[in-house]
């Protein structure tokens, strides 16, 4: 196994500030070619009529799950040296529901509202601002909710792990949900074709 | 059939745009989640970790209050895992050269499009003054849930859902759950 780079020491952090700045160009790229600057298709689909989010954002999931799975079994990468997010299983879904709300309300999330900023949209500027205020009084509040942000602690922990279920047999599970979730929202904008006025 | 029919319908549609010379349609979706994903995938192969957002505004909001009051910044664990105990700059951060590159990536694809331009978006049934209210306050609750939740949409929900993480789908589907909900409350503010 050679991967990941970084983890087997083969340059150090400041070479990998450059990367992130790299890959954040290309990150930005995708985003705003897929519609994501835009606060109004943002919310789209949550109406339904355009789905366009939704699908970007489970094919990259989708690509990088399946990525990620074959470097594995290839032997290329090292999937323990991986690191995403432990899990809190309150705090997650609680802010994830938050977060969610805001979402719909404000019409961004943090990453495409740098985009929309960048592209010229003046109310992801009042967006980033509330943004601010939010992670302020997170911070502020944080020693009062420490116990409930603590709780629920699984770690670093997989759905194949969770439920003792092949890695492979997930991925494909993963697969199928996308495609059937791909054929019903086009389904559903072709219903709703017209409805609204269209975004651009 | 109707999927793969659907990919490539755009590629002729961008066509026709471009000779109009309207601003360019966006990319199919698919293809675009295919380039995103490869993007999140090589963060994975290169840096052992995945994409983020939130956490680079963590750290504009942990460095002012580490400049503000010190006092305070060190007493909270919260903004202490944003200040570098060696005293370096907190701004010498990973995510937050990656968020500089997102604003520079979007600037360049939206540009490139003749997509960039100073405007307020919005839905025909609201207010400038209310958009950005509602802007401020949905930012507020975004960055409050982020926070509790460890990551946002990239962080939790594109990393955490990649790695096929327990907490990063709880994540999304919360997600899901809280604007599908609250969608119907703001409707008129986009449709």
């Amino acid at each position: 196994m050679i991967a990941p780079f970084y983890k087997f020491g083969y340059f150090n952090s400041e070479v990998g500030l450059i990367v992130a700045f790299v890959i954040g160009i290309f990150f930005g790229f995708f985003l705003e070619r897929g519609g994501f600057g835009s606060g109004r298709l943002l919310a789209a689909q949550f109406y339904f009529y355009d789905m366009r989010v939704f699908k970007v954002m489970f094919t990259a999931i989708v690509t990088a799950a399946v990525g990620l799975y074959y470097l594995a079994w290839i032997g290329f990468l090292d999937l323990n040296l991986v690191y995403y997010g432990e899990t809190y299983i309150y705090a997650d879904a609680l802010g994830g529901l938050i977060l969610g709300m805001g979402f719909v309300i404000g019409g961004y999330c943090p990453g495409t509202s740098g985009v929309a900023i960048s592209t010229g949209r003046i109310d992801a500027i009042f967006y980033a601002l509330g943004g601010f205020l939010g992670i302020f009084v997170f911070g502020e509040l944080y020693p009062s909710m420490q116990s409930f942000l603590n709780s629920g602690y699984l770690g670093k922990i997989s759905i194949p792990q969770y439920f003792h279920l092949n890695y492979g047999f997930v991925i494909l599970v993963v697969i199928l949900i996308a495609i059937g979730g791909f054929t019903l929202v086009e389904w559903v904008e072709k219903k709703l074709a017209g409805k609204y006025e269209e975004v651009e | 059939m109707t999927l793969f029919k659907n990919v490539f319908s755009h590629a002729y549609e961008d066509n026709v745009r471009a000779e109009k010379r309207t601003p360019r349609h966006y990319w199919n979706p698919y293809l675009v989640g295919m380039g995103l994903g490869v993007v999140l995938l090589l963060t994975f192969v290169i840096m052992g970790r995945g994409l983020g957002a939130s956490g680079a505004l963590s750290t504009v909001v942990a460095a002012t209050v580490n400049e503000v009051n010190p006092h305070a910044a060190d007493n909270n664990q919260f903004y202490r895992n944003y200040i570098p105990e060696n005293g370096e700059s907190p701004f010498k951060d990973w995510l937050v050269f990656e968020v500089l590159g997102v604003v520079l990536g979007g600037f360049i694809s939206g540009t490139v499009a003749g997509r960039t331009k100073i405007f307020v978006e919005k839905g025909p049934h609201i207010s400038t003054k209310k958009r950005f209210l509602f802007a401020f306050i949905g930012g507020a609750l975004m960055g409050f849930g982020a926070k509790m939740a460890r990551g946002c949409t990239s962080g939790q929900g594109l990393t955490g859902g990649a790695g096929l993480s327990v907490g990063g789908w709880t994540f999304l589907l919360a997600v899901f759950i809280g604007a599908y909900g609250m969608a119907y409350f703001v409707r008129r503010q986009w449709i």
